[in-house]
């Protein structure tokens, strides 16, 4: 069979946007994450800029057709920068009743709405609880309702296949895939090879969704379902190579790269937890790399599997969401005190307890910082964008092994699924991250410090008369002999302390994103900073006096944020929490702050920062 | 006690050889109850380090929370004194990542048993080539005497004032159980077993259990005491020695034969009709573990305590398989660079 090639009818015009927003919405099992991350790979191979938003239940596969079950993917592509998936979607596609039920409600009136009418029958309307067929009742009255028979269309167009009625079924996202490719003028090529290759084994399974991929795409192009087709042209993006990246995936090459760029081998012990299980994966990917991954048998031996391994002179690495992070606490405790390199990623989800597995949050920030027994500095770094995660990830290893300290990276579950392009960085210009080993006898003392950043040394077991032991109990500065000594306890605890301070010297001052001094400045950190950004653009857009700092160093903070946050009127802390840097910049600075809080699982909009960023400016010129 | 032949030594450092106990001893003041008998264990790993051949930098001791997890700081060796019950867990990281490596863990029936029991069990498993000691004393020392996993019923501790109704483990079964490829026993006070058993240890390739049967002095006294006395002990154990029938008793008189039902049953040798041909051949190299399991299982009033090594068998270690994978892995791809790595995926140029 011909592929379709993308053409322009007479019937229809062609109107060219800035950037379009699309959500496949269906059950778990229609395929709906992966029929987005083909439409998102097709955008970024076309020169767009994406953001994507995947959104998919808890439950591996809830019950077909209900509402906990409904799977979705939002994409946004653009001619021009951007930062967010976007607010809310240009073009829905609802695989079935439930999907627009849980939808529905995002997208705006007079928007457009895909429906499979295959997807409401009698069984369908009542899983997603509706009375009423919504395709009859006028519930989608003020939208533009484009009704399609998918599951029937797709049947029809695999008549000759040979596979059973349900293999043929499970094909129409690709049937869907296709009207969405007409409809916003995109090749067919690159999904066309990606599905050759994927299902390589099963050429009858590659034949079907080929062909049903090209039949909803000739569908869209014949049957004048649409007036208009549209086309996003190529942003303009800096010269260089590509790739489209997660979060989870910049991580696990951020620490590859650290470790490459440091000459120290990268060990990794992990537990799987939503929605963190990825990194490990593709760290164990890397095994070619000489790579050593372990899946733990549980979260505190997977961080006791890391710091065993620090102790004998590897990158020891573990990574968790939140309630693994409170069980690995114990043993955080014990890398600050024997002032071992430790990095622990947390991909942030929503709590407590089990809480929202597959959502986001920022509510473990407080937990990073403060989630251990007895005074226990450590430092923190969060990552703010998928590919930032990259930078956040190397930027980890390279504190945990100057201060001989354990690092919290935090990212959350928007960065580690949600995709973007990133440019691949030159590897010359990556810096090095100097390790020394201790192997001189002479003077040593297991705690003896370096003067400027009271780093212990570091020794490889195995280096002749450099024995020593560390341990948990408390014990002497520089001889690190077990000690009972009040004063020593206090001078101890102060040092760990300092150290901790110390990081401040080694990390860039804060640039706000728009002027120094202002009406307001608009603070937060790790995920929300498309949406921050975005609406900052927006408001600048509007004369408004308001700046943007995303912070990616937590603990310590920048040297200058103290500084930079008394320049303005005020400051707005947006955060998806209930305001935990708030509280720390509070008291830090003891200045008075606004809140934004969200805690729906849910990033913010930029419509809802904006608004916020535009009541607050008013309210001061009252 | 004959040694194995399967060692598994680093390479012997011309120094190595010249090694004695003190070399093994740090400059901490140890701090255990005066009488207590981690002090006669001290003695007899630091003896034993000294003939194993293992330069000492080599040597890492690692432990958990408790009496016997103080045992690093007394080590002149390599030490990591962690957190309580996690101690096979950071040997594990450290053996995978530093094969070259004897890494031993300290434990204790508490530590090892109780809050540890997930990490000990997963070690063995595995067959990470680590050394694992655990003294047994039935109590919690370092607690003040709480009754432990291995407390017998009926027990009377400070929190079980009524005695305990909580059903001990037997510790060899569970190392059996997790499929320990070593799993021997010995007792605090019997300096040369316990040295050659350690030394077994050492030389096995792969995860090794061993029990010691050790006395608290101080909140379980007498814990071992028919073991430890020297007039009762040949009439309560059993020693164990590969390919030989089990035999014991002061006059060696009695010995285990199988029974019906595959149980085991003491019989006298001097009686009519009993000899040494019926009684069971100890075979510490059966793949089945049933008859190590079989003895793990044989405890006072009814059975001599064996002692020795219940089972000895060879298999790949967990960190020889990460790291065969890892080779296998890089000779079968091109040896793939950061860069190569960092533009793999779907990339495209932007010119
Ligand atoms: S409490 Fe018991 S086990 Fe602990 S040191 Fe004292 S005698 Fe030994």
């Amino acid at each position: 069979m011909e592929a379709p090639q993308v053409s322009q009818t007479e019937a229809v015009g062609t109107e060219r946007k800035q950037a379009a927003v699309i959500r496949f919405a269906g059950d778990s099992g229609d395929g709906m994450q992966l029929t987005g991350n083909q439409f998102t790979t097709t955008s970024a191979l076309l020169g767009n800029d994406i953001a994507t938003l995947p959104d998919f239940p808890a439950e591996i596969r809830a019950p077909a057709g209900t509402v906990p079950g409904v799977s979705g993917f939002q994409v946004q592509f653009s001619s021009q920068e951007i930062f967010t998936p976007g607010d809310e979607p240009d073009v829905l596609v609802a695989m079935n009743a439930a999907a627009l039920k849980v939808n529905l409600p995002t997208l705006r009136k007079g928007r457009t709405v895909i429906v499979n009418t295959d997807g409401f029958d009698a069984s369908n309307l009542a899983k997603a609880g509706y009375q009423n067929n919504p395709l009859e009742d006028g519930t989608l009255d003020g939208y533009r309702s484009i009704p399609v028979a998918l599951t029937t269309n797709t049947l029809k167009a695999l008549r000759d296949s040979p596979l059973q009625n349900r293999g043929k079924q499970r094909c129409k996202n690709f049937y869907a895939l296709g009207i969405m490719y007409w409809l916003y003028s995109r090749p067919l090529d690159a999904t066309e090879k990606w599905i050759s290759k994927q299902f390589a084994k099963s050429p009858d399974i590659v034949d079907a969704n080929l062909t049903a991929m090209r039949a909803g795409f000739s569908y869209a192009e014949v049957s004048e379902l649409f007036q208009i087709q549209y086309e996003v042209p190529a942003a303009p993006q800096e010269h260089g190579l590509y790739r489209s990246i997660t979060g989870n995936k910049a991580l696990a090459l951020g620490l590859y790269t650290a470790s490459v760029k440091s000459g120290v081998p990268l060990f990794v012990a992990s537990y799987p937890i939503t929605p963190a299980s990825d990194i490990l994966a593709e760290l164990a990917r890397m095994k070619p790399q000489g790579v050593i991954t372990m899946q733990a048998e549980d979260e505190i031996a997977a961080v006791c599997a890391a710091i065993g391994s620090a102790f004998g002179g590897s990158l020891g690495i573990t990574m968790t969401s939140g309630p693994g992070l409170a069980l690995k606490a114990e043993a955080i405790g014990l890398a600050v005190t024997t002032e071992l390199p430790l990095v622990v990623i947390n991909v942030q989800r929503g709590g407590p307890s089990t809480g929202l597995p597959t959502k986001t949050e920022q509510s473990d920030l407080l937990q990073a910082l403060f989630g251990r027994n007895g005074e226990s500095p450590i430092a923190v770094v969060a990552a703010s964008s998928a590919s930032g995660c990259f930078d956040a990830a190397f930027e980890a290893v390279r504190i945990a092994t100057q201060y001989m300290t354990p690092v919290v990276v935090l990212s959350d579950g928007y960065l580690a699924n949600g995709a973007e392009p990133w440019k691949v960085p030159d590897v010359n210009s990556i810096p090095t991250i100097p390790v020394k080993f201790r192997t001189d006898p002479e003077g040593f003392q297991p705690f003896l410090r370096n003067e400027e950043t009271l780093a212990r040394p570091w020794v490889r077991p195995g280096t002749p008369e450099l024995e020593h032991r560390i341990g948990g109990l408390e014990h002497t500065d520089i001889s690190g002999d077990v000690s009972y000594d009040p004063d020593n306890h206090q001078h101890m605890t102060m040092q760990r302390a300092e150290k901790i301070a110390r990081i401040a010297k080694s990390i860039p001052l804060i640039e706000p994103f728009g002027d120094d001094k202002g009406d307001l400045l608009v603070v937060g950190w790790g995920g929300t900073y498309g949406a921050l950004h975005e609406a900052t653009v927006q408001a600048q857009s509007k004369k408004l006096k308001v700046s943007h700092i995303h912070l990616h160093h937590i603990n310590p903070f920048a040297a200058n944020l103290g500084k930079l946050l008394r320049r303005f009127k005020n400051v707005l802390v947006a955060e998806l929490n209930l305001g935990q840097l708030d509280m720390l910049i509070r008291s830090r600075f003891a200045i008075e702050t606004i809140k934004l809080n969200k805690i729906q699982g849910q990033p913010f909009t930029v419509s809802e920062v904006l608004a916020t960023i535009e009541d607050t400016i008013q309210e001061i010129h009252q | 006690m004959s040694l194995g032949s399967n060692g598994n030594l680093p390479n012997t450092g011309e120094k190595a050889t010249t090694y004695t106990k003190k070399d093994f001893v740090s400059s901490q003041t140890v701090r255990w109850c005066p009488g207590c008998g981690d002090y006669a264990i001290l003695d007899a790993v630091q003896k034993s380090f000294a003939t194993l051949g293992i330069p000492r930098e080599k040597i890492v001791v690692v432990s958990g929370i408790g009496c016997s997890s103080r045992f690093p700081y007394y080590m002149d060796t390599y030490g990591f004194h962690t957190i309580h019950g996690r101690a096979p867990a950071f040997a594990t990281g450290l053996k995978v990542s530093r094969p070259d490596l004897s890494v031993w863990v300290i434990t204790g029936d508490g530590d090892g048993l109780s809050i540890g029991g997930n990490h000990l069990m997963h070690a063995m498993r595995r067959n990470l080539d680590i050394k694992i000691l655990l003294f047994n004393n039935r109590i919690y020392g370092l607690t003040k005497g709480q009754y432990s996993p291995t407390s017998e019923i009926g027990k009377k501790t400070k929190t079980s004032p009524l005695g305990s109704v909580d059903r001990p483990l037997y510790p060899t079964s569970i190392a059996l159980a997790a499929e320990a490829t070593f799993v021997a026993r010995s007792v605090d006070v019997y300096g040369a077993h316990l040295r050659d058993v350690i030394h077994r240890a050492a030389q096995h390739r792969g995860s090794s259990f061993v029990e010691i049967l050790q006395n608290c002095n101080i909140f379980n006294d007498g814990a071992w005491a028919d073991l430890a006395d020297r007039k009762t002990r040949d009439n309560h154990k059993l020693d164990l020695e590969h390919r030989k029938p089990m035999i014991f008793g002061e006059n060696r008189t009695k010995g285990i034969k199988l029974g019906e039902g595959l149980q085991p049953t003491v019989v006298d040798l001097a009686s009519n009709g009993v000899s040494e041909d019926d009684l069971i051949l100890h075979d510490e190299n059966t793949s089945n573990p049933a008859l190590a399991y079989m003895l793990s299982r044989m405890s006072p009033p009814d059975f001599p305590t064996p002692l020795g090594v219940f089972r000895a068998i060879e298999e790949e270690t967990y960190e020889a398989a990460v790291h065969r994978q890892i080779e296998d892995a890089r000779g079968n791809s091109t040896p793939a660079d950061l860069e190569a790595l960092l533009k793999s995926g779907d990339i495209w140029e932007v010119s």
